[in-house]
């Protein structure tokens, strides 16, 4: 056993030196082997967080939520549909919900207003969200002015700031009672933005929602199934952003990997031409280039998945924000519960280890198997 | 110190590293608990329906709310105008159709 363990020691610490004997080449390959892992792991880590904290979060939304649609676009729904959708068999409570968005040209930021039925501030005065403080720079007891439907400034005292640890969920928002909703926006008495059901049995979800959609056709129900569903693929791993940044490490991968297969350098060749004339075996040179690999692949995956690690769960990846940003001002700062297992960890393993270490076998073995003299002189 | 010997303690410290972020991911789990059930029960009562990750366009801000024709303001040709409508795909069952 000891004598196994020596005769690996001895081709890994060969090994090690013939890796720094081409110092600057392997330390620039290590570099971006570790930054694809990197990228491939902090994507898998954020996108896993982020759906994680969605469907705990968001089991709490409405069970239901009624829209009406004219020529195909949300409009506002008269309550009176509430009072009828509320006498079907099985829907518990129906909510009118107020809400909307407001453009605030000064900072140019989009806010969500809403009037919530429960937790509404005081006539006048507002409760908004730590990422509207944050970029209106306001705090408790501070007057807001926001420009109402006709254009004229209507000033509200900030009631209550949300605490920061929400803003994932509520960064813009702006809350304000059912009265100062309907005033500021002009907003037809009778009318609400959308209906919130509560349905006791889970199992009628589907059931209610053709019921409302045959009696009333103009309207479009959202089932909490849905509104979950809707993270899900948004965090996909075939969404948009995911599939981008899986398709950049993928490509970098392949010409890695392409450039190991094609062949070694005339250096290498060499190198291995003079092992095999000193009495160096093809299985020894075989071993010796699978070290060199997995040195290389190695080192990269485990540095790769620290710093990915870190960077999403202690640094609340700043790389990712910029593209997640896009043109919005406001940008909730949040911190994610870390979410990782192994098999996470296994198939990043598979995908970037395996794949490069044979990748570098591969050619070692068709110039291994040549004769010493031949390998020398190419 | 030999090489292989270095190579063996880093590639060692790296892995338990490695090992210990499950643990990790456990233990502020747990912690986060109380702020995840607190942002549960604002959703609950304030009849929260999205995320707000996206804040620049009302279709990525509500994605789950968003009408079907949103992202073709103009017409059903438009070109996509923000950045985070060309990374954000639309829910899967609105391309079910109705």
């Amino acid at each position: 056993m000891n004598r196994f363990l020596e005769r690996h020691r001895n081709i890994i610490d060969f090994a090690l030196s013939s890796l720094l004997r081409r110092k600057a080449k392997n330390i620039s390959l290590l570099l971006v082997y570790t930054l694809i892992v990197f990228m491939v792991a902090s994507t898998i880590f954020f996108m896993q967080a982020l759906k994680r904290e969605a469907a705990l979060v968001l089991k709490e939304a409405p069970d239901i939520v009624v829209q009406r649609m004219i020529a195909g676009r949300h409009d506002l729904i008269s309550v009176s549909y509430g009072e009828k959708i509320g006498a079907i068999r099985g829907v518990g409570e129906v909510r009118p919900r107020l809400w909307g968005y407001y453009y605030d040209p000064v900072n140019g930021v989009n806010y969500t207003l809403m009037a919530p039925f429960s937790q509404q501030p005081a006539a006048g005065s507002i409760i908004i969200g730590s990422g509207v403080a944050r970029i209106s720079r306001l705090s408790k007891g501070d007057f807001m002015v926001l420009r109402n439907f006709d254009g004229r400034p209507t000033l509200l005292k900030v009631e209550r700031i949300l605490p920061y640890s929400s803003e994932l969920i509520a960064a813009d928002l702006i809350i304000m009672t059912e009265s100062d909703f309907r005033t500021f926006f002009a907003f037809p008495e009778g009318h609400a933005t959308d209906l919130a059901l509560t349905v006791g049995n889970r199992n009628e979800f589907t059931t209610i929602a053709a019921k409302i959609v045959q009696q009333f056709p103009d309207t479009r129900p959202i089932l909490k199934s849905e509104i979950l569903r809707t993270y899900d693929s948004v965090f996909d791993w075939r969404g948009g952003m995911v599939v981008v940044m899986l398709g950049v490490a993928g490509l970098s991968f392949l010409i890695f990997a392409w450039d190991k297969a094609t062949g070694l350098s005339a250096e290498e060749r060499k190198e291995i031409g003079i092992l095999k004339s000193i009495g160096w075996e093809t299985a020894d040179v075989l071993l010796l280039k699978s070290w060199e690999g997995v040195i290389i692949s190695l080192s990269a995956f485990l540095s790769g998945v620290i710093l990915a690690y870190c960077h999403v769960f202690f640094f609340s990846a700043p790389l990712f924000a910029h593209a997640l940003k896009g043109w919005a001002v406001l940008y909730p700062q949040f911190r994610l519960t870390p979410v990782i297992n192994a098999y996470q960890l296994a198939v990043l393993f598979f995908l970037t280890v395996v794949p490069y270490s044979a990748a570098t076998i591969i050619p070692s073995w068709w110039t291994a198997t040549v004769d010493p003299d031949a390998a020398m002189r190419s | 110190m030999r090489m292989s010997t270095l190579f063996i303690l880093v590639t060692s410290a790296c892995v338990i590293i490695c090992g210990l972020l499950p643990l990790h991911a456990r233990q502020r789990q747990g912690k986060d608990k109380a702020t995840l059930l607190a942002n549960a029960e604002l959703v609950k009562k304030l009849q929260l329906t999205d995320l707000c990750l996206f804040t620049e366009a009302r279709y990525t801000r509500h994605p789950a709310m968003a009408d079907r024709h949103a992202p073709f303001q103009d017409h059903p040709l438009a070109l996509e105008h923000f950045p985070s409508g060309s990374l954000v795909t639309p829910p899967h069952f609105h391309r079910e159709g109705p």
